[in-house]
């Protein structure tokens, strides 16, 4: 049989119709197109895919076991390593992990290794009615801090060796930035809240509203019986550029508005929680979360939705398919732009005028790119002289975050770095003893798959100290 | 879910809830904030803990019925629940060290003024404390106030009540006739803490504001209640939620503080009247 070149298509939603809904934007794989994109892998020896992948996915394995039609099969394979299969395949940025080291992209496009593991997992939950297995207790208590990514991973790990798991969650719901972060069009909120409802199966209690360091401390948290602690609490507070302007109404953080819509639902028709939309929006930043701003934006129904970078397209950082869905959508790329004034309304005559200190236009300047930094970026240096105005209701910045203080000001010992990421030793043991951390709260703002690894390692060590202790 | 335990209205639009929440109760200090939601779709509000009962697992909450969700909170009953109730979030105010203090508080902003005055009263501080109300009908909290007050001065703006005027007018004279406070507390609408801040200003004495910004998550994670202060010439971003609620005055930029809380004044407006229709029509 010849070899395809290329990846089998992702069917989607027509760019203009899914511009004006909030429904998944990929269909998924069709059982025919797995078993053919499956079959695509050349199960070559040295499995350079694993290696890329930060949970070690056995890759060859589960496309094999697709090829022969057995998704359930596949599906344990996976599962033994990955905890969140359905959301790894829509999240991770493929292209610059597994599928960047498959033999196959050496000549021609790599496996769809995402597509297809998105389509066992699919297939899994819609077809799998088995009970989950529930393992016997070991009789040591862990708890978890953060229902997000790491969190989630560490304790479905954990509980699966018979510990017994309470996560700890801040918010009204538990997924962390599963749930208020990433929209619904990229990662449907049922497949999050079927992976937390496995976990709960498993034996798992999930404690939503409490916040640990201000309801409940990390020593009141071994006080209470746990033997040990993760924290995967997740990226703090939004950054902001300090420039003029960014108190005006009509500035948000990302977090912020895509916790409206995405947590709080705003985007539905008749919301309880406010947001603003329609007219022009400008997103500063180009990560994955400045994509899932932009898109979001766009569907609650914005004129025109520009994304505003400072670097060039080579640089943006955004994984590459949330670049193309925004391209295809209509969303404007202002790359090498950088803002310099966000421009408000205010009328001199009437300090009353409703209209006063909304957000009416954002200053920005052109970049080119200089000499790389000591990341080996090209470091975007302002062109003098080129300012000019665009015209914009509201701005979302979306140039990440710092780490949150609560648990830091609330732990004696617990060592944090000069950003205020929580240090942790290879093991993702913290200065603590019986503290471990992982995620956003230890390396700022990362992806999913980095988080649930941090999450996994330290389910292992955990289990390794207390194993040791008992 | 977490149970209404006691209920009753201060006045005809100001409703005092305990609410069971043991873990909340066991740590919140005054000051401190609470994040609610009424049922499963509702939004995240913040409302300011009005004292606790660690024994009985309460927590005091004093709000205004202002808006869609408090008039939604106001329509619960006792025994009934509520869907979520988070905290304690924000710092507690300092009260250590201060020996004399003003504690102001204007209209519903009495009720987080309350326990701090209480908390400065019960550690041996002389408190001297001004509440402020529109007119007698929707004062509120008096006799607590006497109870923890070494002097209290009532105001009223329309004269129906105690002193005639609104809270600075006794401030000021005090402060010209001499009085020395360690500290002024001011709990209340932004015009009025902002006129606090003023009055104060030419005599040198450190003012207290506790800020009260539009918020969803609470816990530092969403930045929608950010505020600027004015520090050494240089304007500083903080975060209501984890650096406050409570801030130097004397920083506080109050107009840009009171244009962010208008940003959703029209969306308010109409989401009001929708409750407060589909609340008359259940009552029918």
């Amino acid at each position: 049989m010849a070899l395809d070149p290329k990846k089998h298509e992702m069917p989607t939603q027509a760019p203009e119709v899914r511009a004006h809904n909030f429904s998944e934007v990929a269909l998924g794989y069709d059982e025919a197109t797995a078993i053919a994109e499956a079959s695509r892998c050349l199960n070559c020896k040295n499995q350079p895919c694993v290696s890329g992948c930060p949970v070690n996915i056995h890759i060859p394995e589960f496309l094999a076991k697709v090829k022969e039609g057995k998704f359930e099969d596949a599906y344990q394979i996976i599962s033994q390593t990955s905890s969140l299969p359905a959301v790894c395949g829509r999240v991770c940025p493929q292209e610059s992990q597994c599928e960047c080291k498959c033999t196959l992209g050496i000549k021609f496009e790599p496996v769809g290794i995402g597509r297809v593991e998105r389509f066992v997992a699919d297939y899994h939950n819609a077809n799998n009615t088995a009970p989950v297995n529930v393992p016997e207790s070991n009789g040591h208590k862990v708890a978890v801090v953060g229902s997000g990514p790491s969190g989630l991973t560490c304790a479905g790990d954990l509980a699966k060796k018979g510990y017994k798991v309470t996560v700890y969650e801040a918010l009204h719901k538990a997924g962390g930035v599963l749930v208020y972060g990433i929209p619904e069009f990229r990662l449907p909120k049922s497949i999050v809240a079927k992976e937390v409802d496995t976990l709960k199966q498993l034996g798992v209690d999930v404690e939503t509203n409490i916040v640990i360091g201000k309801t409940l401390t990390v020593d009141e948290l071994f006080d209470m019986g746990y033997e040990a602690v993760f924290i995967g609490s997740g990226a703090g507070l939004p950054n902001f550029m300090n420039i003029p302007g960014e108190a005006l109404k009509g500035v948000y953080s990302a977090n912020e508005f895509l916790t409206r819509s995405n947590l709080m639902k705003s985007y539905l028709d008749d919301p309880n929680t406010p947001i603003m939309k329609g007219g022009n929006v400008a997103v500063v930043g180009g990560g994955n979360v400045a994509m899932d701003a932009a898109r979001t934006a766009l569907r609650l129904g914005a004129k025109k939705v520009s994304i505003v970078y400072r670097r060039s397209m080579e640089e943006l950082p955004a994984r590459k398919e949330e670049v193309e869905h925004a391209q295809e959508e209509g969303i404007e790329f202002l790359l090498l732009h950088n803002p310099v004034e966000i421009l408000g309304y205010n009328n001199p005559d009437d300090p009353r005028d409703p209209k006063n200190g909304f957000v009416t236009g954002m200053k920005c300047v052109r970049m080119e790119l200089g000499e790389p930094d000591e990341k080996g970026r090209r470091r975007p240096i302002p062109i003098e002289g080129s300012e000019f105005t665009i015209d914009v209701n509201t701005v979302i910045m979306a140039i990440g975050t710092s780490p949150n203080p609560l648990i830091k000001n609330t732990t004696d010992g617990l060592e944090v770095n000069k950003r205020g990421g929580i240090i942790v030793n290879e093991d993702g043991l913290t200065s603590r003893n019986g503290v471990y951390a992982g995620g956003d709260a230890v390396t700022g703002a990362a992806t999913v798959i980095s988080a649930m690894g941090a999450g996994k390692l330290a389910a292992k060590s955990i289990d390794e100290y207390l194993s040791n202790a008992a | 879910m977490y149970q209404i335990k006691h209920k009753r209205a201060l006045n005809s639009s100001v409703t005092e809830m305990e609410i069971s929440a043991p873990l909340v109760a066991a740590k919140a200090k005054p000051g401190q904030f609470i994040i609610l939601r009424v049922d499963e779709e509702g939004e995240r509000i913040p409302l300011t803990v009005a004292g606790t009962n660690p024994e009985e697992g309460t927590v005091k909450i004093i709000f205004q019925i202002v808006g869609a969700t408090t008039m939604a909170l106001n329509a619960k009953q006792e025994g009934d629940f509520i869907q979520d109730f988070t905290g304690p979030l924000g710092t507690a105010t300092a009260i250590e060290g201060k020996k004399k203090v003003c504690v102001i508080g204007g209209g519903v902003g009495c009720a987080i003024a309350m326990p701090v005055a209480k908390a400065f009263h019960d550690q041996g501080t002389e408190v001297t404390s001004i509440i402020g109300f529109r007119n007698k009908d929707i004062l509120i909290l008096e006799d607590e106030f006497r109870s923890f007050s070494d002097k209290l001065i009532v105001t009223t703006d329309d004269g129906s009540y105690g002193f005639h005027g609104n809270v600075t007018v006794p401030l000021k004279e005090m402060l010209d006739n001499g009085e020395q406070f360690d500290e002024i507390l001011t709990i209340g609408p932004l015009i009025m803490m902002k006129f606090v801040v003023a009055t104060a200003r030419p005599y040198n004495i450190p003012v207290t504001v506790s800020m009260n910004p539009i918020m969803i998550d609470g816990t530092g994670m969403c930045g929608g209640c950010r505020l600027t202060l004015n520090q050494d010439g240089k304007r500083v971003t903080k975060f209501a939620c984890v650096d406050g609620p409570d801030f130097n005055g004397y920083e506080v930029d109050f107009d840009e503080a009171m244009s962010r809380n208008r940003m959703y004044t029209d969306f308010e407006i109409i989401k009001r009247d929708e409750t407060c229709n589909l609340l008359k029509k259940e009552a029918n």
